[in-house]
């Protein structure tokens, strides 16, 4: 495994490498002479402040500037955090014309003008609204400037519809997180370098290979315990680090453990940073409801026993609150139970949702419904390596995986068996690797429990 | 797979027989289909073996090849296929109705509506299994481009006159065939699987006679014995007693039967070549037949059974009722129909060997969209298909037990009346999710406003069974006025469902035109698109 980068000198400042690669991208983005520029940035390592950075210095230097987001979520965050950055800048919020189309947050804003119309935002000097609102926007004259987030979850059909708004534009993402995906099938385009459901990436990097492509190198999120194992798994050609170290991030825990399974898996976790709590093996429905049962306990049990994290934020213990715990499934009907499990259990507040909403999302902990678990079949939906890696990789303190035993047999058992198809381009780790790395790494950390 | 698709298939494993999946028919079967049970040679792709293909189920008309690596015998079953095919396809070119349709006005850059023509019915071309519309494509791949000697005296192998015609057309099929709900070219084994669930995977489905045999087993058998009979049952000459489907043929029938009867066809025609004298070759020309003969007679014996149980699959579709809004979606196909006619008729060239970036995400878009709309006219529709929806928390139906008059609260106050429903699904309803109901066959919107007693998991569904109270407040429909349209509330006692999906998905903002086709896909299609595309040139390896 390639490692240079994690391999530079253990003293060196993460704070100081990641100054650096801002300011490489910075330079390409302001001063380069390539129609666009590419960052690739692994969890929490600061995408969104580099896109409120980037955009406030392109509106600095009086470029009209389009931002592309591809969520409304996103978008209004986006919007909070230039505000909150520079109050005075104008700022158009460009938005569907559905009811209730943006947080009404933004109406607070003196400077955030918000329309359903483009024509109503034009002279601003930072437009944003999602790609699915962008595509209607016809007949103006194209911004000098773009920035597309989370481009890599972006379809390329979608950028296809919005290119032609933009002269040039700084493309961020992350590579590892979840392909964007097609209710159809699409093998008749594999292989064509503008396959409309690949990511606006893979479509802009074939068709445009010299574009200077950048990397953020420290995540900020991932805890010291978190980083080399993600950066491994998912990222085994682009290492990243953690910007904290082994001693800078707690988790404690004011009430003794009842010596239960879960209690113990919560131990664990507070500990090493990793937990996993694995049940009999067991072929299971979707919405197993031993293993659902148990991850609203686990959560019940975070609760009830008064955990506290400190971190490089403040060195004072600060109560883990049902907000700050996030629980992850891979499907919807799964989150629905657990939702239902954890109402029963007289839990609220506590976000529970799939990996694809919980994109771009931070916990101080997570518990997570292992994709695999109790599963017969080991199918491409399952083993996608970005499902695993969103769900593995939104805490700040500690992750603990919920899974039936056997888990291991069953990737061996179903080897990935898709279609080769011709001038594809595979992606490393495939999901059967990295699956195996992970549980290899998460077996250190098991407390077995029959419920 | 869908929890209550998992229940039926557990229950005709028990049960013996397959389950229904739907109480309504959901393709579209045409009164006049054209079916085609093709073969295929065993070690090159798309090299045709024979066909069955017609519209009449007692008088098919059998093609076949006796050397399928001979080049002209190849062009000869297209030939004759183009015959069968072109004919029956045009038949549904004449009837036209007027209708009207919007386009973009190239002035004035205005939608406006224009007449056009839209042909009354279209073709249906039905295939046994899904692979038989693989073998559509191909064979329209490998046509479309081909010369005719009369399009370009050049060309080293010149086609039959009417064989890049029947390409193009097959290669329409086959790409409207890819379109959710469309049903110009439909494969039996997908529409059975559609409506029936068995005991067996979805791999083994694939399979026409197992799968007829778990629908419709013989009397007093169990659907599992018919359906492995007919998998693996064989004669006491080793060979299969119920074919395949094809197009691919069973090794033993290569084997054992094909590969000698070809080679004794070979050897005959070998031998009238290198007759001396009239005599000779009249009594030669007599053995070439008669093993010409024996090809054909192996070829329909190895596709009748299928051609009759293609017909079988046929009657039993024919027993379900239409489903209310599949003529819509045959709509939709008889326009794109009548757009590739006009294509045909303008003289535009063969569809290209690749999608240029705009068409390609078009096609994904119009794709997605009609998934969605079909999923959806599917369940509503049909109540089984409905249930499975609701089973899944995507919809929910049951009694209004309180209807209350609001208002918005808005300069004009228009009403927004709260309406709750008893139910005893468990729909996943966020705050404020918008819900959909259909009100004189258009869709209703109501939001999620609330549980009246305290939701699925305050305790008040368990044991005393009144199930869950769902308050919605209704959004739309309702007309302009102070009081809602008589009929567009529900009332007290009304039974309604709701889904969680929405009837009509909305289309996506338009793509730009190719030829502004931006940067980042590469730029607008060079000028090699704008000449025709030849066919595969001919190289070495070309034996065939």
């Amino acid at each position: 495994m390639i490692t240079e980068a994690v391999a530079s000198p253990a003293g060196s400042d993460p704070g100081a490498a990641a100054a650096r690669a801002t300011d490489a991208i910075l330079d390409d983005t302001l001063h380069g002479t390539a129609r666009g520029v590419v960052v690739d940035s692994p969890p929490g390592a600061g995408k969104s402040t580099l896109v409120v950075r980037a955009a406030l210095e392109l509106a600095a230097a009086g470029r009209p500037l389009m931002v592309v987001a591809q969520t409304n979520a996103q978008v209004d965050d986006l919007v909070l955090r230039l505000a909150e950055k520079n109050p005075d800048l104008p700022v158009g919020r460009l938005h569907s014309s559905d009811t209730d189309p943006y947080d009404k947050a933004l109406d607070a804003l003196e400077n955030v003008r918000t329309s359903a119309k483009a024509a109503d935002l034009t002279g601003l000097d930072v437009v944003l609204s999602t790609a699915a609102k962008w595509a209607h926007v016809k007949g103006v004259e194209p911004w000098r400037h773009a920035i597309v987030d989370e481009a890599y979850q972006m379809r390329s059909d979608a950028l296809l519809a919005v290119a032609n708004l933009f002269e040039r534009a700084l493309f961020v993402g992350d590579p590892g997180q979840l392909d964007p995906f097609a209710i159809v099938g699409s093998e008749q385009w594999a292989g064509l370098s503008y396959d409309p459901s690949a990511s606006a990436v893979t479509t802009l990097l074939a068709h445009n290979p010299g574009l200077p492509q950048h990397r953020l190198p420290v995540s900020w999120r991932l805890p010291a315990s978190a980083a080399p194992l993600v950066s491994d798994a998912f990222y085994p050609y682009t290492p990243f680090r953690s910007g904290t170290g082994h001693g800078d991030r707690g988790l404690t825990l004011a009430v003794p453990p009842d010596g239960s399974g879960p209690d113990r898996v919560i131990d664990e976790a507070a500990e090493s940073g990793w937990g996993l709590l694995e049940l009999p093996a067991r072929h299971t429905p979707r919405t197993d409801p031993e293993a659902v049962r148990a991850v609203a306990t686990v959560v019940r049990r975070l609760l009830d026993r008064g955990g506290a994290t400190t971190s490089e934020r403040s060195p004072d213990p600060v109560p883990l609150t049902a907000g700050r715990i996030a629980v992850g499934t891979a499907h919807r009907d799964q989150a629905a139970a657990v939702r239902a499990a954890l109402t029963e259990l007289g839990v609220t507040d506590v976000t529970v949702d799939t990996a694809n909403r919980l994109q771009g999302r931070e916990y101080d902990v997570t518990v997570v419904l292992h994709p695999l678990s109790g599963r017969p079949d080991a199918t491409a939906f399952h083993l996608e390596t970005g499902r695993l890696c969103v769900l593995a990789s939104r805490h700040r303190h500690a992750c603990i995986v919920v899974c039936r035993a056997g888990v291991g047999d069953l990737l061996d058992d179903y080897p990935s068996t898709e279609p080769v198809q011709l001038g594809t381009l595979v992606k490393f780790p495939d999901g059967w690797e990295a699956n195996h790395a992970v549980l290899a790494h998460l077996a250190e950390h098991r407390v077995r429990w029959q419920p | 797979m869908s929890l209550i698709t998992t229940l039926a298939r557990l229950e005709a494993v028990s049960t013996g027989r397959a389950r229904p999946a739907a109480t309504v028919r959901h393709r579209h079967l045409s009164t006049r289909p054209l079916v085609f049970v093709p073969l295929t040679t065993a070690g090159e792709a798309g090299a045709p073996l024979g066909a069955l293909v017609g519209t009449d189920r007692d008088a098919p008309r059998l093609l076949v090849v006796p050397q399928p690596r001979d080049r002209d015998l190849r062009f000869a079953f297209l030939a004759e296929l183009a015959d069968v095919v072109l004919p029956y396809v045009d038949g549904f070119a004449g009837a036209v109705e007027a209708a009207e349709r919007t386009e973009t006005d190239p002035e004035t850059g205005k939608r406006v509506k224009v007449e056009v023509e839209l042909c009354a019915d279209a073709p249906q071309l039905i295939v046994p299994s899904r692979a038989g519309i693989d073998l559509v494509r191909l064979l329209g791949r490998s046509m479309r481009f081909r010369r005719t000697a009369e399009q370009d005296p050049e060309t080293p192998f010149p086609a039959p006159p009417r064989v890049p015609l029947l390409g193009r057309w097959l290669t329409h099929f086959g790409e409207r065939a890819r379109v959710p709900g469309s049903s110009l070219l439909l494969a039996m084994t997908d529409v059975l699987a559609r409506h029936w669930a068995t005991g067996q995977s979805t791999l083994e489905d694939q399979h026409l006679g197992a799968l007829l045999a778990w629908i419709a087993p013989p009397e007093g058998r169990s659907g599992a014995e018919a359906a492995q009979e007919a998998e693996l049952a064989r004669d006491a000459d080793g060979q299969l007693v119920c074919p395949p489907a094809g197009p691919a043929t069973d090794p033993a029938f290569d084997n054992k039967l094909l590969a000698p009867a070809i080679e004794r066809y070979d050897r005959a025609r070998t031998a009238l070549a290198a007759a001396e004298d009239g005599l000779e070759a009249d009594a030669r020309l007599g053995a070439l037949t008669a093993a010409e003969r024996d090809v054909r007679a192996l070829v329909e014996s190895r596709t009748r059974p299928t051609w009759d149980a293609v017909w079988r699959g046929l009657d039993l579709l024919r027993e379900l009722p239409q489903g209310a809004r599949v003529e819509e979606r045959w709509t939709r196909d008889r326009w794109s129909f009548t757009g590739h006619r006009d294509r045909v008729l303008a003289g535009e060239p063969p569809q290209p060997r690749r999608d240029d970036a705009v068409t390609a995400a078009n096609k994904l878009a119009v794709r997605e969209r009609e998934q969605a709309r079909l999923e959806a006219q599917e369940a509503l529709d049909d109540p089984l298909v409905m249930a499975g929806r609701r089973l899944a928390g995507e919809a929910f139906a049951g009694e209004v037990v309180d209807v209350v008059m609001a208002y918005s609260e808005s300069k004009r106050p228009s009403p927004r009346p709260l309406v709750t429903v008893r139910t005893d699904d468990r729909p996943h309803l966020g705050e404020r999710t918008r819900v959909y109901r259909t009100l004189g066959g258009k869709p209703q919107t109501a939001e999620f406003a609330g549980y009246e007693d305290g939701g699925p998991d305050a305790g008040g569904d368990d044991g005393d069974d009144g199930g869950l109270l769902i308050v919605l407040r209704i959004m739309d429909k309702m007309g302009r006025g102070k009081e809602p349209e008589e009929g567009s509330v529900p009332e007290k006692g009304d039974r309604v469902c709701f889904t969680l999906f929405e009837h009509e998905p909305r289309g996506g903002a338009k793509l730009p035109d190719p030829e502004e086709t931006p940067w980042t896909h590469g730029g607008p299609p060079g000028e090699e698109a704008a000449v025709p595309e030849t066919a595969d040139p001919v190289t070495e390896e070309d034996l065939l």
